[in-house]
């Protein structure tokens, strides 16, 4: 649903500018920012809109390299990354310290619960690096979103999933075709135990699934539920600005219906933050794995 | 105020986030090869190296311990086999002593007997010198006692003394024939 609200104006925009008079035009968006709730002017309730996604230039206006406020949260989230597993591994002991402990046991999971459930030791330590990288990076951008000024996740606009996806893409494909090309393209488009005259059916479906779907599906998962964490944050919390400060009497009453949602909704995003990096980086290893498999 | 908010909305409304930009690939690709190489030839690599290390560690453990008890039994056998050479010498030791001591009593015993066949040979000696000599003494006096005896019973001097040698010799030589094998010569002597 998300999806069609933002895709609308868009396509509205673009078919209108061709066609329709100006009119028409201004009454479609109208009618377009209904959907997106956005109103401008002072006390009036400030609802959340899609383009708090595409914040102002910061530098390099204009050039391939602009720098907005979401791309320096970027920054900060690899900065805090590195600084928090430098840290923990630079003195690395074989009786562990706290700080150590603890970043060996975010390692540990990548590459026990993820690389080497799917792939075994051999396959899990080749792609090891890969996955630790994308759940970490996904991990700690996703988390800007809930960290007090940043407020938006790094992952919430489609570069990095939409990155992401495609490394994992190019990536099962680079392993099946190492693999064995043959195989992997004949059992990937023609599945064994098929009958015949299915494979009319299967073959296409394979081949959407397979090689168009995958990296897509990866990306939007991600970037959509950054998206509407973020936009169910500002929600609660700019209805909650909204009743507390600028509505009337008993209207009050409802901020702080908005604010314990809100609340909650902080730690179910801290949650949905985790959970999406280990999606993310486990269906990379399913597809590797998939593709390193004799059958499928 | 329609008029701001249809402003707002055709200068707002016009981003579409699936649609991505260049910057934010570019930076999002950045960001990636940053992390990207940082786990891969630093972080991984260390934690590796500190797995492997753990895992020698506790193999080191293992094997250190599986040493100790290897050293703990070759020293028991060790040990068992000292005892066991030890009893074993202690024995030989025993028995040695005990043939030395029988083989010393032994000697003694042989010693001591020859040493009493010598007394005893010496003593046989003796007594049969002493005897000669008393049988020597003897026969000139008993056959000078019997004479004179014999001179004085028939009262005449038998001066002859040839006949009265003669006579003696044959007396004695009698005695002789029936007792000079049994010991009992001289008290057969002295009957006389």
């Amino acid at each position: 649903m998300l999806s069609s609200i933002v895709n609308l104006p868009t396509f509205v925009v673009a078919r209108a500018e061709l066609t329709a008079p100006k009119q028409e035009k201004a009454l479609l968006e109208i009618a377009v920012n209904l959907m997106v709730p956005s109103a401008t002017g002072d006390g009036e309730f400030h609802g959340p809109s899609i383009n708090e996604f595409f914040p102002d230039v910061i530098f390099f206006a204009d050039t391939p390299f602009e720098i907005n406020r979401i791309i320096l949260i970027r920054f900060l989230a690899v900065a805090v990354l590195m600084l928090v597993f430098w840290l923990g591994t630079r003195r690395m002991k074989i009786i562990p310290t706290r700080g150590q402990s603890l970043a060996e046991m975010g390692l540990d999971f990548v590459r026990v619960n993820i690389a080497e459930d799917l792939l075994g030791k051999k396959d899990g330590k080749r792609f090891l690096p890969l996955l630790t990288t994308i759940f970490f990076m996904v991990l700690f951008m996703n988390l800007t979103g809930i960290i007090p000024f940043l407020n938006i996740a790094g992952t919430s606009v489609i570069g990095v999933p939409l990155l992401l996806g495609l490394i994992a893409y190019a990536t099962f494909i680079y392993a099946g075709v190492k693999k064995s090309p043959a195989k992997f393209f004949r059992n990937s488009l023609f599945p064994p135990g098929v009958p015949v005259g299915l494979y009319i059916i299967v073959t296409p479906i394979e081949f959407i699934s397979t090689f168009l779907v995958r990296p897509f599906t990866l990306t939007l998962r991600l970037m959509m539920n950054m998206i509407v964490g973020h936009l169910l944050l500002v929600l609660f919390f700019s209805a909650t600005q909204f009743f507390f400060f600028t509505a009337d009497g008993g209207f009050k009453l409802f901020g702080a219906g908005t604010l314990i949602f809100g609340f909650a909704f902080t730690l179910f995003e801290v949650l949905i933050a985790l959970l999406q990096a280990y999606i993310f980086a486990l269906l990379t290893a399913v597809y590797i794995q998939l593709a390193l498999a004799e059958e499928h | 105020m329609l008029h701001a908010v249809i402003a707002a909305a055709t200068e707002e409304v016009a981003k579409n986030p699936l649609i991505p930009e260049w910057y934010d690939i570019i930076w999002s690709a950045v960001c990636f090869v940053v992390i990207f190489f940082f786990f891969w030839k630093l972080v991984l690599p260390k934690m590796q190296k500190l797995l492997d290390d753990r895992a020698e560690a506790i193999e080191g453990n293992i094997a250190k311990a599986d040493d100790a008890q290897r050293k703990a039994e070759a020293a028991l056998v060790q040990y068992t086999a000292q005892l066991a050479d030890a009893r074993a010498e202690a024995g030989a030791i025993r028995d040695q002593a005990r043939t030395d001591g029988q083989r010393i009593v032994a000697e003694h015993k042989d010693q001591a007997a020859a040493e009493a066949g010598r007394i005893a040979a010496s003593a046989k000696t003796q007594i049969e010198a002493e005897r000669q000599a008393a049988v020597v003494s003897l026969r000139s006096e008993v056959g000078t006692l019997a004479i004179d005896l014999a001179s004085g019973v028939i009262g005449e001097s038998l001066s002859d003394d040839a006949k009265a040698s003669a006579i003696v010799d044959r007396f004695l030589a009698e005695l002789e024939a029936s007792d000079v094998p049994s010991p009992a010569t001289a008290p057969t002597v002295g009957k006389i």
